[in-house]
């Protein structure tokens, strides 16, 4: 989350278990599977029931850029390739692709990694998370 | 039904205006409008205000009531309208539907923004405060890396090469080359597109709308009001709809599906069809934008977009102009974009622009928020 000058760690602590442990969620009444999770089901609303979810960190590339002019805390990670990721249970889901941006390309596979994402500008926190690879 | 016009129009230049606050710029364009319409200040009975985020540009919130309080308004209700990039229409809807509702007569809708007080990185940052926070500015994407994944994915679908993304700006440049209310004039060449500075690999430098200070105004009146105006511009039609916040939730994107939603209210609304478009001003923040609003319009068939560039069809002289002013290359200072389309097609239909379309009739604005979670599609015309 981007917010210069203001990050909390509690901010980061709740997150810690769809951010890092890849857990969304499912919805009982329709299976329908949300990455990142949501707190209710927007198909069937009260008539849904969310539940845990645990996502394998698996899928393709079906999209990317290669971000040349960043936000506020990415300047030094710059040039970086941004995906979108068909996630293998469905979802599509927005990540950095690690390793040498002019190897990117549509159709391949990746994996999540745990990496550093950027420092806080304020306090110098180092925020982590996790990026993708490619395996094939 | 009741009806509601447009009875004047205002706006500054749109520029680096390093001299002027977003209150100077605010109540210079509130000024011009209220002397096109020959009206004074007293007459106006409500304010809306379109602005994304005077709190991230200049620290300022609690914006419709500043501008309320330095045009000398007081103390009439002062509303600010937020929907990122589509804050000046959705401002320009509520102001609408205040006088449907038969609340007031004579209501001032204002965009303003104030981008160029902080540094561009803090600009990019502040513009990534329309998509996910959570997901994806987390993942160091800007809003043109956003719209770069959707221009990949179309060409990858749909076959369009960097040659012809690279139209837009070609056409919208020299579309604006008269327009003295411009941020820049001067034409370029597919060469000088597809040869500028990468921000996000595929879009570059030409193809994405800058960082603009500039505020817009524009006068509504009842139809009972309007009767003692000499060219009023009708309200036809106006829509509104919603989609996901995150590009990440989409069932597509190469679309996109709140401009579709809007546009059908709009047509409805109106009782007319794409065809019966005179002239349109629609929401080419990155290039690619401009081509899915073709076909998100109903001006092209899905994938086909690019056709409209190549025969020229979307040029002043063509089947459906489109961007007459320039566009959002020439300026886009966020809040007041939605209203300086509105003026542009006011514009147009009175026989007054500085790029005439010809016996111009009927005109649409397309205005979109984010990568789409908010769209606004308004409609107007002469009688």
């Amino acid at each position: 989350m981007i917010m210069p000058y203001r990050s909390s760690v509690p901010l980061f602590w709740r997150m810690k278990k769809s951010k890092y442990g890849l857990i969304g969620t499912r919805c009982v009444t329709c299976n329908y599977l949300y990455f990142p999770p949501r707190p209710l089901c927007p198909k069937c609303r009260s008539k849904g029931k969310i539940e845990d979810f645990q996502f394998s960190g698996e899928g393709k590339i079906i999209s990317f850029t290669i971000i040349r002019v960043p936000p506020e805390g990415f300047e030094k990670y710059t040039p970086y390739a941004v995906g979108m990721i068909k996630m293998k249970e469905g979802p599509l889901l927005e990540g950095q692709i690690v390793g040498d941006v002019n190897s990117v390309d549509i159709g391949q596979s990746v994996k999540t990694v745990f990496r550093r994402i950027y420092e806080d500008n304020s306090d110098g926190l180092i925020h982590y998370g996790l990026k993708w690879k490619i395996v094939s | 039904m009741e009806r509601v016009a447009v009875v004047g129009v205002g706006m500054t230049k749109q520029d680096e205006h390093w001299n002027k606050s977003i209150r100077d710029l605010s109540v210079e364009a509130g000024g011009v409008a209220l002397k096109d319409a020959r009206l004074e200040g007293k007459d106006i009975q409500a304010l809306f205000v379109g602005n994304m985020s005077a709190g991230r540009f200049v620290g300022q919130e609690h914006m419709a009531a500043l501008a309320a309080d330095q045009a000398g308004l007081l103390p009439i209700p002062a509303t600010r309208c937020e929907a990122a990039c589509a804050s000046g229409s959705l401002a320009f809807r509520k102001a609408y539907l205040s006088i449907l509702s038969g609340e007031y007569d004579i209501v001032m809708v204002g965009g303003t923004e104030k981008m160029t007080d902080i540094k561009g990185a803090g600009a990019i940052s502040a513009l990534m405060g329309a998509g996910d926070q959570e997901w994806e500015s987390a993942t160091g994407l800007t809003f043109t890396g956003l719209y770069a994944i959707m221009a990949r994915a179309y060409m990858n679908k749909y076959g369009l090469t960097r040659e012809e993304l690279a139209l837009v700006p070609v056409k919208n440049h020299k579309h604006g080359l008269n327009n003295p209310y411009a941020q820049f004039r001067y034409e370029v060449t597919v060469e000088n597109v597809i040869n500028s500075p990468l921000i996000a690999d595929p879009l570059r430098l030409l193809d994405c709308s800058p960082l603009t200070d500039g505020s817009a105004a524009v006068i509504l009146a009842s139809e009972e009001a309007a009767k003692r105006f000499e060219n009023p511009i009708w309200v036809l039609g106006s829509g509104q709809a919603s989609d996901t916040l995150a590009l990440h939730n989409r069932q597509s994107i190469t679309e996109i599906a709140s401009s579709q939603i809007a546009a059908r209210i709009a047509y409805e609304k109106s009782g007319l069809k794409p065809d019966d478009i005179d002239v349109a001003e629609v929401h080419d923040c990155f290039s690619i934008e401009e081509i899915l609003a073709y076909e998100d319009l109903g001006f092209a068939e899905r994938g086909k977009g690019k056709d409209l560039l190549l025969n020229k069809d979307t040029y002043v002289g063509g089947r459906i102009p489109v961007n007459t002013d320039g566009g959002l290359k020439l300026g886009h200072p966020v809040g007041a974009t939605g209203i300086k389309q509105i003026i542009e097609i006011a514009r147009q239909l009175r026989g007054n622009s500085f790029n005439q379309v010809k016996d111009a009739r009927i005109g649409l604005t397309h205005n979109i928020g984010g990568t789409g979670a908010t769209a606004l599609v308004h409609i107007f015309g002469k009688e």
